[in-house]
């Protein structure tokens, strides 16, 4: 009843969002439905010649890379001993948190006999990098709980298990920041078996380095994106000074990735490749262009400072990340497959619908939980 | 590495294949697969197929590589290369990830994309009858022995005896000798290999050993990163701890309680005062 009263309150443009959603969330629960249901075939352009699309490409390795805000702000504020970036962790870890969350549950859609997702557990095989994959992404999914669980600690005010998780919070951290270092770049090893299949563009030996350095790329550009988008919604000021400080660690990382990146091109001796005039090389040029793009804003000290400028350079950086894995799990491997993937709209349509899920699970568990200093368990706020 | 067990093979002299499909039969009768109407690609319902190009009939089927990459890349250990030979499947430990399609350089695992509980399928050099002592059904039918079932290493010799005795016959290639680290089926040609799209840049090392270079330095990475980190943070925290020891109000009500940095930066300023003095 209260909350008939309060959509009645809702702002036009608040309904309208609400409504959105509750379009997305409907159409995907039938979407769902049929996946489980009645196979691949229904909603996806899978096939034999192309057997990983969209859901690995964007669920999982992009979504792993775009969840990495967590372990690099961790290391920064923990390890390192910023601890001036405090305000900023809570909401940082919930998004990680939620994030692998979804990749779990997009991991679910995607595999087949998805009931079985617990065999690594107990079905070893040291040789596969998906092996490893799983083990790091079930253990890391665990210590984001252990990351996380304070929050819930502390709106319950349990004081003796929350002094416990305040003393292992360095171990936990340290725990953390390895495992993602180990499947961060794994994912990247997961596309070394393929030196055939993978367009000599992107295929490198180094690949496992270069999936390490782009997520904790992207890593600060999350954080400041998803910094800026709750500024917005939770009319909640922007900590800028701090947002400023972290696009540096982000222009750090950025630099030596494309750097490694170009070198890299020079070394394999696949330059020329780049001039062919194909697909792939239109993709890779865009993918680096997107990036550089990033990186000269972040360059100049007046536009860094300016939120604008800021806000623009996080989603350059998020966007060329995502680019990357989406070339390299899916237009790297096309032309090799000897068939034309696109993703079927309802393939997309589930990625969005986990992806609102995950939205409106963060949306709810800020008003409720005390992640953001000033709404702290404020109901009545929402 | 995983250690190389020649076992059986299959050897296919396509010189000698007739098109007749006697093979595609009675795999798909041993394999209770749909034999009617046989496509002419791999699926879920053909473990192998009898194509024909510039004259000349060729097989595609699971090469049972000595050292599989599908059986490398799988988490769970679904796919298994028996004592014997054969590349076998274990659906109930495959957990659907496809990897195993992906990884595979001759693009062998074929999915139930229509089924809501699909498994992977593919030619399992009849494992059944091989482990008991048999041959597989498909080279048991062949009218014409260009496809013979026996120990790698013996078909291996006939193979190098029959290009040496019939140079014109055949290309000088026994495919699958040293491919990917050598194949449990081999094949020889009057056609070139790849004029039938068989992969010829293979190289002749187990792809898996790309990955195992990586995967091998993972323990060092663990232990040397673990302590580094660990280091790291004690040292720097030690040094704040010592530099800002009164500066961080105990924790209240469970709540770390950080002050406001300006505040904080002020404390400083006074604490440096402080320490001046007494120094
Ligand atoms: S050909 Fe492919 S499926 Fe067959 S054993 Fe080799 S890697 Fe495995
Ligand atoms: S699909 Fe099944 S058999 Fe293939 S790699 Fe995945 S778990 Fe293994």
């Amino acid at each position: 009843m209260n909350l008939v009263m309060r959509i009645k309150d809702f702002s036009p443009q608040r309904k309208f969002a609400w409504s959105v959603i509750g379009i997305i969330l409907l159409i995907g629960l039938q979407l769902s439905y049929m996946r489980f249901f009645k196979g691949f075939a229904s909603v996806t352009n899978l096939s034999d010649e192309f057997p990983w699309g969209f859901w690995i490409g964007f669920d999982v390795i992009a979504g792993v890379a775009l969840a990495s805000g967590g372990f690099t702000l961790c290391f920064l504020v923990y390890i390192i001993g910023y601890h001036r970036y405090h305000s900023i962790v809570r909401p940082t870890v919930l998004t990680a948190f939620l994030g692998y969350i979804l990749v779990a549950v997009g991991l679910l859609y995607d595999l087949g006999k998805y009931f079985n997702i617990w065999h690594p557990l107990v079905m070893w095989n040291p040789h596969s990098v998906m092996f490893e994959v799983a083990w790091c992404v079930m253990l890391y999914l665990s210590v984001l709980f252990l990351e996380f669980v304070p929050m819930v600690l502390e709106k319950f005010n349990l004081q003796t298990p929350l002094h416990f998780m305040q003393k292992i919070t360095i171990p936990v951290v340290i725990l953390g920041v390895l495992l993602s270092t180990l499947h961060q770049s794994s994912l990247g090893s997961v596309y070394l078996i393929v030196p055939e299949k993978l367009h000599e563009l992107w295929y490198t030996p180094i690949l496992p380095l270069l999936f390490f350095l782009s997520a904790i790329t992207v890593g600060p550009a999350m954080v400041i994106l998803e910094s800026a988008l709750s500024s917005k919604i939770f009319h909640r000021g922007l900590e800028l000074n701090i947002m400023v400080d972290i696009a540096g660690f982000q222009l750090v990382g950025m630099i030596v990735y494309v750097g490694v990146k170009i070198q890299d091109l020079f070394v394999r001796g696949v330059v020329p490749s780049l001039f062919t005039g194909s697909y792939e090389a239109t993709h890779f040029m865009l993918e680096i262009g997107i990036l550089l793009a990033a990186c000269l804003i972040l360059i100049l000290p007046k536009l860094r400072a300016h939120p604008r400028w800021l806000l623009l350079s996080s989603i350059l950086t998020v966007v060329g990340i995502l680019y990357n894995r989406l070339n390299i799990s899916w237009v790297g491997m096309m032309r090799s497959s000897g068939t034309f993937y696109f993703p079927a709209w309802s393939e997309v349509f589930i990625s969005l619908f986990l992806v609102t899920i995950g939205a409106v699970a963060f949306y709810f568990i800020v008003k409720w939980l005390p992640v953001f200093p000033e709404i702290e368990g404020n109901e009545e706020n929402a | 590495m995983q250690e190389t067990k020649p076992g059986k093979a299959i050897l296919l002299d396509f010189t000698e294949c007739i098109g007749c499909g006697a093979c595609e039969q009675a795999c798909a009768k041993e394999h209770g697969l749909p034999a009617d109407p046989p496509e002419d690609r791999l699926s879920h319902k053909n473990y192998t197929v009898v194509l024909e190009n510039k004259g000349q009939h060729y097989r595609k089927m699971c090469m049972h590589c000595l050292v599989p990459t599908c059986v490398s890349v799988c988490p769970v250990g679904a796919l298994e290369k028996t004592d014997e030979g054969p590349v076998v499947y274990h659906p109930d430990r495959c957990i659907g990830c496809r990897y195993c399609m992906m990884a595979c350089p001759f693009q062998i695992p074929k999915y139930e994309w229509e089924k809501p509980v699909p498994v992977i399928r593919k030619c399992i050099m009849c494992n059944e009858r091989v482990k008991e002592g048999g041959e597989t059904a498909c080279s048991w039918v062949c009218p014409t022995g260009a496809c013979r079932f026996g120990s790698r290493e013996k078909l291996l010799a006939i193979a190098h005896r029959r290009i040496k005795a019939f140079p014109d016959r055949y290309v000088d290639y026994i495919y699958g000798e040293t491919e990917v680290g050598g194949t449990g089926v081999l094949m020889m040609s009057g056609v070139p290999f790849a004029d039938l799209g068989f992969p010829e840049d293979l190289g002749t090392k187990p792809l898996s050993e790309l990955t195992w270079t990586v995967m091998s330095k993972i323990p060092n990475i663990v232990i040397t990163g673990g302590l580094l980190l660990g280091g790291i943070s004690w040292i720097i925290h030690r040094r704040m701890d010592i530099e800002k020891e009164n500066l961080i109000s105990p924790a209240r009500n469970g709540q770390l309680n950080i002050k406001p940095v300006e505040q904080l930066d002020k404390e400083i300023v006074k604490g440096e005062e402080q320490s001046g003095k007494e120094g």
